[in-house]
């Protein structure tokens, strides 16, 4: 082997679709209860990203994973794995998944945290991965209490918290993604 | 069953082994990787945790690129087996892992619609993806058809080495990763920033070597690529316990 030293990251390029992000990965489910959460990824000039990868990963409604490490007693949604991946649009940049709202998940300290979606983006000229979470503008008290969001200095907190859009069936929120700028998406190291 | 998770706690990226975010040889950086600091966070169960277990699941092999098309004919060129370990830092081999790969044709050519600018010829039989799930010992094991050059508009008589794209999906989210294999001794390293945008001394972790005892007589030669994912095999303990 090459030694136990991590393997470095290269760009996802522009042909990713070929393989990643096929039909139907962004519908997570089809339940009465989903959501939806849709989008635009945009560049540090404006322009939309005309191909970028989007990953979601998720608890399910009752904030159990569906990974072997989470083994709280809790419900698992059958046939809900957590996992969607969906590519931005060519000539618009959007994108959207289909799922259902996550319930908390404990923190470093025990305490619920807020629910939250993790979200990777990865795209022709991204040589990495970025990582960031995906909050709700209607769960207002559990974020003010969520110790990732309050550790975000509060003029960038907004750039994680998903609107909700008045009136839509089936629920609908709209995050959108900066990748630099004033209003650039915090993005996480972890 | 319990009622506390168990909670992994990954090491940290080798930063100072990865590409930068804006790697302005690769122009179309410039504008899309972060501009402002990363954000440290506490990792907590929605880090360590990730699609990779459940993914591995539902998912099937589907390994010989040389016939995936479906066709009935097999696909025309170089015919190759891919083989390595995924291992973690500790040189532990990762079952379970999921590898998906795409890649050019023989002659560089990729089946995708925005690919017109290359007068190549694409291959009825050959689609150029595939997927393997890594077993007990971590190891994996692909045939397909060694990719071609590629060119592309980066600069002047800009050509891509031939690579192989992998997405590679382990056990957590700190775990994914997505990368691009070559085959050593490529002309075209010197002249590609994609590759020149990993610090000089993790290029070689990209790159597989010909391996004779992986060749099969009249049938394909050998390359063996080894990748290794972030991550010790650490002692994983119960939420709430201190370190």
């Amino acid at each position: 082997m090459t030694g136990s030293a991590q393997t470095p990251s290269q760009t996802v390029g522009p042909y990713f679709s070929m393989r990643l992000s096929g039909e139907g990965e962004n519908i997570l489910t089809t339940s009465d209860d989903r959501i939806v959460i849709e989008g635009k990824v945009i560049d540090g000039a404006g322009s939309h990203i005309e191909d970028a990868l989007l990953e979601i990963w998720q608890a399910g409604p009752s904030g159990r994973y569906a990974h072997p490490d989470d083994t709280r007693d809790l419900a698992l949604e059958p046939g809900f794995t957590g996992f969607g991946r969906a590519a931005s649009a060519f000539e618009t940049g959007e994108y959207r998944f289909q799922t259902l709202k996550p319930g908390p998940v404990p923190d470093a300290e025990g305490e619920d945290q807020a629910p939250h979606i993790s979200l990777i983006i990865q795209g022709r000229g991204m040589l990495n991965a970025v990582f960031t979470r995906i909050y709700f503008s209607d769960e207002e008290e559990a974020n003010a209490d969520d110790l990732v969001l309050r550790g975000v200095p509060a003029a960038r907190r907004g750039t994680l918290i998903a609107e909700l859009q008045e009136g839509s069936d089936p629920p609908t929120y709209r995050f959108d993604i900066r990748m630099q700028g004033d209003d650039e998406t915090v993005f996480f190291d972890f | 069953m319990t009622t506390e998770p168990v909670i992994r706690h990954y090491g940290p990226k080798a930063y100072s082994d990865y590409p930068p975010f804006s790697y302005p040889d690769y122009k179309s950086t410039v504008l899309r990787g972060p501009s402002q600091d990363l954000l440290t966070i506490v990792q907590t169960l929605s880090e360590t945790t990730g699609p990779g277990p459940v993914w591995a699941d539902i998912s099937e092999e589907d390994a010989d690129l040389t016939t995936n098309a479906g066709t009935g004919q097999p696909a025309i060129g170089e015919r190759i087996i891919v083989t390595g370990h995924v291992y973690d830092e500790d040189g532990k081999g990762m079952p379970g892992v999921i590898m998906e790969i795409w890649q050019a044709n023989a002659c560089g050519r990729y089946v995708h619609w925005r690919e017109t600018a290359f007068p190549a010829p694409l291959d009825p039989n050959f689609i150029g993806v595939g997927q393997c799930i890594t077993n007990e010992a971590g190891e994996y094991r692909f045939l397909t058809i060694k990719p071609g050059p590629y060119p592309w508009g980066n600069h002047p008589n800009a050509w891509r080495p031939a690579h192989i794209h992998i997405s590679i999906l382990g056990p957590s989210l700190g775990s994914r990763l997505v990368t691009q294999m070559y085959f050593e001794n490529d002309p075209l390293f010197p002249h590609d920033p994609i590759y020149n945008s990993v610090p000089e001394h993790a290029r070689h972790r990209m790159i597989a070597r010909y391996d004779h005892d992986v060749t099969e007589e009249n049938w394909a030669l050998g390359w063996r690529w080894d990748i290794v994912l972030r991550g010790k095999a650490a002692t994983p303990f119960e939420n709430g316990d201190s370190e």
